[in-house]
């Protein structure tokens, strides 16, 4: 997942130190975005009645639940791949100086 | 069923009907722009929409009230197997975080209007911009005539949709009405119309729902009772669904979630929400925060048990399941609040057909007129084509629900989202490499096309011959799942190895004018300033 990227190819000239592709911020932004998704396809996981929450069984409210917690991994993920933004932006800027 | 006119509710309605009138046309002047003949200002509001006017339209665009309204009614209908439009949603937002951002960068450096503008200027070729286009309108117009359909469910529960008796004059007026106002607000006033509106739309929806998923299960005895009447319901032998989903149909729920999902974005209303953005980030903040409408979903899927609960349908003879949550709010609600909850379903319809017929005519005039007929025209004439475009596509849209039966409008929405996934290889293949051969994408798009559209031929309803539902076997893996999800697989091999192929043979691979610094641009670098004409306009 985190191939989200294109790794640009080498500019000519003398060459910026630019981050590689790979930072720990991308790999876990990756990671982010892939638990919702594995959460929801694993229907076998949560096709069941009980646990019952409030007379709702398991199988609404579980997958109710996965909608916030699905849009805290994909606010993490944002952070993430800001604070990994910022961070190429300032590796560039200082390459070109 | 009431046979007479709700006249407080119908009050409520109208009220609100011309409240989102006055709106729309005022909208010319929200945020005007100095240009306002430039295709960007009509067809994209200026690309210059904010998070919280994005959210608004994104949430106001891709939640219809035909989602309103058939989603509980396939709840109503079959129980668990309905349901799947909740982890579709949930899983959208963060498998789209991924190219959508890339998607935004290269429209803005290059001034892209619609995605097929990217895939003409990413591979230079006119051929598979002119099949990713003609997808896009194929799987729109449907859409548009299904936002009809859910007025139409509304107007039918106050009372003014006619009877079998009515005239068809009658019967269809108050639709000719909302559709003339529709087609005026939305031709002098562009995308910024529907962001507008959409206030009113999200916010009326919200209310509606919460007190809906408070008031109604208070009338009814709780979500144990709900629910305990709905497994009854489901329980009896020949009852079509189920409370919890049966472990043949896991396959048929996953491949409809991610398929729909993977498909959402390809969708040219979607990607015009995005791109009329001001930025990258805005972009990015907004797939964090739409699961607010998610949940909202999920909730008014629920209201299909209530419908079960509350006894609507039941002993009527062959109850039209659509018409399920509207009945179940005129039976529950009092009249005015019945009024605002039927406003909410209208404006609904409203808003998402204003985006489409929007998105439909950017694609028109891009890239078929601009590019095959009038290659010379200036921004101000395509501006007007488009304008007039998208006044075609919704009588088009209207003629179509006035004339062809109302199953044939789902058939071809079903199929609709089948067809725009078979787009997604070239778009979001093309976001992150250039190793795909055009010719090699048009062979994928076209066995997909062929494969789904073949394969839901053969399937039959109760309600209909043909294209009666979107699972079928899906070969090699002999489980019962979505046909658009195994199209797009054969679609996606397909591609693979006729590239592979023209590779070896080293076929000419077209121009590419973008460059991989686009795909990262943010709004204020220098790249996204001084945009040049993309290459459809040479």
């Amino acid at each position: 997942m985190s191939s989200d990227l294109e790794v640009p190819e080498p500019l000519p000239g003398p060459p910026p130190a630019p981050l590689p592709a790979v930072t720990p911020e991308r790999v876990l932004a990756g990671l982010s975005l892939t638990v919702p998704v594995v959460a929801m396809l694993w229907v076998a996981s949560y096709t069941k009645a009980d646990p019952e929450a409030g007379g709702v069984p398991f199988f609404y409210w579980y997958q109710l639940l996965w909608v916030p917690v699905s849009a805290v991994f994909t606010t993490a993920a944002y952070l993430l791949v800001n604070r990994d933004e910022k961070a190429r932006k300032a590796a560039r800027a200082g390459g070109k100086r | 069923m009431n046979n007479g006119v709700n006249v407080t509710a119908l009050a409520v309605f109208v009220l609100f009907f011309l409240l989102v009138t006055v709106m729309g046309f005022m909208a010319s002047r929200w945020r005007k722009a100095d240009n306002a003949l430039h295709l960007d200002e009509w067809g994209l509001g200026g690309r210059s929409f904010g998070t919280w006017v994005t959210w608004f339209l994104l949430g106001g665009d891709l939640y219809t009230a035909y989602t309103f309204v058939a989603v509980p009614a396939a709840v109503y209908a079959t129980g668990a197997a309905g349901f799947f439009a909740v982890p579709y949603t949930i899983i959208a937002y963060p498998l789209v975080f991924l190219f959508l951002p890339r998607l935004w960068s290269v429209s803005r450096v290059h001034g892209y209007v619609t995605p097929a503008d990217f895939v003409r200027g990413r591979y230079g070729s006119k051929a598979l911009s002119l099949v990713v286009a003609l997808t896009g309108i194929l799987a729109t117009m449907p859409y548009i005539a299904l936002q009809l359909v859910g007025i139409q469910a509304v107007l039918d529960v106050l009372g003014v949709g006619g009877g079998a008796g009515s005239n068809w004059f009658v019967k269809d007026l108050p639709l000719f009405i909302a559709f003339g106002v529709l087609a005026a607000y939305t031709y002098s006033s562009g995308l910024r119309a529907p962001a507008l509106i959409a206030f009113v739309k999200d916010a009326l929806i919200y209310i509606v729902i919460i007190v809906a998923v408070i008031y109604i299960p208070m009338r009814l005895g709780g979500y144990g009772h709900i629910f305990d009447t709905a497994a009854q319901k489901f329980s009896t032998p020949k009852s079509p669904g189920s409370l919890i989903l049966a472990e043949n149909k896991q396959w048929t729920y996953a491949t409809l979630a991610l398929g729909s999902a993977l498909a959402l974005f390809m969708y040219p209303h979607s990607v015009t929400g995005v791109l009329a953005s001001k930025s990258r980030n805005t972009v990015r903040r907004n797939m964090a925060i739409m699961p607010a409408y998610s949940l909202m979903l999920g909730l008014l899927a629920l209201l299909g048990f209530m419908a079960i609960a509350a006894g609507v349908g039941s002993g009527v003879k062959g109850f039209n399941a659509q018409l399920s949550v509207p009945q179940l709010f005129e039976n529950m609600f009092p009249d005015w609040f019945t009024g605002v909850a039927f406003a909410a379903i209208g404006i609904g319809a409203l808003v998402p057909a204003a985006i489409m017929s929007i998105a439909a005519a950017n694609l028109f005039t891009r890239n078929v007129y601009k590019e095959f007929i009038r290659p010379d025209a200036t921004a101000a004439d395509e501006t007007r084509v488009a304008k007039l475009a998208s006044l075609l596509v919704k009588v088009g849209a209207l003629a179509f629900v006035l004339t062809m039966d109302k199953q044939a409008a789902i058939n071809l929405q079903l199929l609709g989202g089948l067809w725009i996934l078979q787009t997604f290889v070239s778009i979001v293949g093309g976001l992150f490499t250039r190793w795909f051969h055009h010719w090699a994408l048009f062979a994928g798009w076209a066995a997909g096309m062929v494969y789904g559209t073949y394969q839901a031929y053969g399937i039959a309803s109760p309600a209909t011959k043909h294209f009666g539902g979107s699972a079928a076997n899906i070969p090699v893996i002999g489980e019962i799942g979505y046909i658009g999800l195994t199209a797009f697989v054969l679609n996606l091999a397909v591609a693979v190895v006729l590239t592979l192929v023209l590779r070896a043979l080293k076929a000419p691979v077209g121009t590419d004018e973008t460059d991989p610094d686009d795909y990262g641009a943010e709004a204020g670098d220098p790249k996204t300033q001084n945009a040049p004409v993309p290459a459809a306009a040479h």
